[in-house]
């Protein structure tokens, strides 16, 4: 089993969704990401979502353009993503999934990017703007070095595109929980629980649902239908009201973990 | 030196793109997946409005009777004498309504969301010309209306930033990265990802994902049809070169589209040179760009070795953009289209140049393209002719220029 389906598997076994964590990797600065990332693992995290910076980010919400733009100007660049990945390998088994742009892999090659990525200890890849119509060469590279790949479906995404996006997955399938940009909202969608049993009629692989959850109470829900739980702005937030101050951020990220976890809410009831 | 024996350009201009958006090796749909089903039904309405006999007429009385189609072919004729060459002809689409050729696009775009029955209309906008065009037709059909502009383009274009206000419409600044038309379009994008089912997001040039450069070039192509015509009425022949300014590039494949298949009459798209060409301190994607993928689309880009996008300058905020439409880059690569650039001095130059010796004020976008047409006028021979496309007047640029050139 490689790291991905571990993950899951435990999470199964112990009768929970698995929660899924984003933080853009160099949030605020390399060793300030290295510190937050350990923050959230050592909190009860399954996987690992690491946003790459990008200068154009058109589908994040400003909470995550803010964190590119801060890891930008703090020198991020491809070799120090990759070497926070090596960072994290040092103390975690955790799976990791770049969370990207498609530009960033096209600069490099697909086959480039995807080699360079499983040799830091990558375990897949989401390429926000990269739908499967245009993703052959990328497949083909994520393959060839065993990289999994990891598409998201859309409310908008009527089930006539479902068999296309689940023939392109290989690590799991990530089911967008409302539509917009990234970011927290107050009430989530009644229709979770529906959408997320039909994507399952097209595969095997594990369904995770995201964008907009930030507290134990959207946490219960989606856990209830999910087989994940994508926490991200709530917890880039903790960086960016702590940015200068990184024992701050540790500690909030703690806490925002805590409150997210509150009362088992992972656990399948 | 139109009797030499024209061979065929290898491809049907009308058969590209492709059905997903591909020119060639260009174009395409890079969006998120919340997009890609509203993009497949928004080129399934546009494939049936455009066989639709009474959406043509619709379109066509509206472009007649509130754009003011069709533009007058003008033979500059002082212009031609000061620069002692080729005769210089201008396509005047400054005289249409709002002051540029971008109402062909937001005219049609509109009329499209209508029948969409879409509630809603985004634009993002560089200069302006576009975001006051989307306006206009926001306020005549009915349409609540928001457009995006970077805060820097607010600063330099203000006198649009009103006139959009006054037509009803929100402008909401965008204070991320430069503050330009490339933020603009992020912001835009995001909000069409999050209200993608009430609206429709009119982009104003020819970029993005497919269908967005086929509609906006199709909803220009007017103007090369316009021009090719009115050139064998006043001269009995075509033009040996048409030129066009390139932000996006829209006003030049709408002129040069018409022309694509007389392999004689060169075309020559102006980008912006700005300050120098480099890095940084221009806009021109064919000089110094690499492939690359930017908001929907594979084409040319400013950017860095690890695929970060370049900040990018240029006097002129509509063609201060990092990526040039998808079918630019496509007839590029073919050789049809040939690219330069002028620069900030040179289009002021020939703002100021055109003003002095024709009366006329051009937008400093367009000012690139005046002053590729008289820097080659100047090399061909008087019985030449060139066909400049004035995109947009310069109504809007006065102030700024003011400032630029320091008059008081």
């Amino acid at each position: 089993m490689n790291r991905i389906e571990k993950a899951f598997a435990r999470a199964r076994e112990e009768n929970r969704a698995a929660f899924v964590a984003y933080l853009c990797a160099g949030d605020p600065d390399f060793a300030g990401s290295v510190a937050a990332c350990r923050a959230v693992l050592e909190s009860g995290v399954d996987v690992l979502e690491l946003g790459v910076p990008f200068s154009d980010p058109l589908a994040d919400g400003l909470t995550n353009q803010l964190a590119a733009q801060r890891a930008l100007e703090s020198g991020s660049d491809s070799q120090r993503v990759l070497d926070l990945v090596t960072a994290i390998r040092e103390f975690s088994e955790v799976p990791i999934i770049f969370y990207t742009y498609y530009n960033l892999v096209f600069a490099q090659g697909s086959e480039r990017y995807a080699a360079r990525a499983k040799a830091a200890g990558v375990d897949g890849i989401l390429t926000l703007d990269l739908p499967p119509e245009e993703a052959a060469e990328h497949l083909a590279a994520c393959a060839k070095h065993d990289v999994k790949t990891v598409f998201i479906v859309a409310p908008t995404t009527p089930e006539s595109r479902l068999e296309r996006i689940c023939e392109a997955t290989t690590g799991f399938v990530y089911y967008v929980s409302r539509e917009g940009v990234t970011g927290e909202q107050a009430s989530m969608s009644e229709s979770i629980q529906a959408n997320v049993a039909q994507i399952k009629q097209h595969t095997d692989l594990p369904v995770v649902v995201g964008f907009g959850i930030s507290n134990a109470d959207h946490v219960r829900t989606v856990a209830q239908a999910a087989d994940g739980v994508v926490v991200g702005s709530a917890i880039v937030n903790c960086i960016a009201e702590n940015a200068t101050d990184r024992a701050a951020i540790s500690a909030s990220l703690r806490a925002k973990m805590g409150m997210l976890l509150e009362g088992d809410a992972l656990s399948k009831q | 030196m139109m009797h030499t024996a024209m061979s065929e350009l290898e491809v049907d201009p009308l058969s590209l793109p492709d059905a997903r958006g591909h020119f060639g090796a260009y174009g395409g749909m890079y969006v998120p997946e919340t997009l890609m089903t509203p993009l497949f039904e928004l080129t399934e309405a546009y494939e049936s409005a455009r066989k639709d006999p009474e959406f043509q007429r619709a379109l066509d009385f509206q472009l007649r009777e509130f754009a003011g189609r069709p533009t007058n072919l003008y033979f500059a004729d002082r212009l031609t004498q000061h620069c002692g060459g080729a005769k210089i002809y201008l396509k005047r689409e400054d005289l249409l309504h709002t002051g540029a050729h971008k109402i062909n696009n937001a005219l049609g775009q509109a009329l499209l969301a209508k029948r969409m029955g879409k509630t809603r209309i985004i634009a993002e906008t560089g200069a302006g010309q576009h975001g006051i065009a989307t306006a206009a037709m926001c306020a005549k059909l009915g349409f609540e209306c928001v457009i995006y502009m970077g805060e820097e383009d607010m600063r330099r274009q203000a006198l649009n930033v009103y006139r959009m206000r006054l037509c009803g419409a929100e402008v909401r600044g965008v204070s991320a990265g430069q503050k330009t038309l490339k933020e603009a379009v992020n912001e835009a994008m995001r909000d069409w990802v999050t209200n993608v089912r009430t609206t429709h997001y009119i982009i104003g040039s020819a970029l993005g994902s497919h269908p967005f450069p086929m509609m906006v070039r199709d909803f220009h192509r007017v103007i090369g049809e316009e021009c090719r015509r009115q050139i064998m009425e006043k001269e009995g022949r075509l033009p040996d070169e048409v030129a066009a300014c390139v932000g996006g590039g829209s006003n030049a494949i709408g002129i040069f589209f018409a022309f694509l298949q007389d392999l004689n009459v060169r075309l020559t798209g102006v980008e912006a040179g700005g300050r120098e060409i480099k890095r940084g301190h221009h806009a021109a994607r064919f000089e110094g760009g690499q492939l690359g993928v930017l908001q929907g689309a594979k084409t040319w880009i400013l950017q860095d070795p690890e695929g970060q996008i370049d900040l990018t300058h240029s006097v002129s905020a509509g063609l201060d953009y990092a990526a040039v439409g998808p079918e630019h880059a496509y007839y590029k690569e073919k050789g049809r289209i040939d690219f330069g650039y002028a620069t900030d001095a040179e289009a002021l130059q020939a703002f100021q140049d055109l003003c002095a010796i024709e009366g006329i004020v051009p937008a400093l976008e367009s000012s690139h393209g005046i002053a590729y047409t008289m820097r080659r006028a100047r090399e061909m021979s008087s019985d030449q002719i060139i066909i400049g496309n004035l995109s947009g007047r310069g109504d809007k640029d006065v102030q700024e220029a003011a400032r630029v050139l320091g008059a008081s």
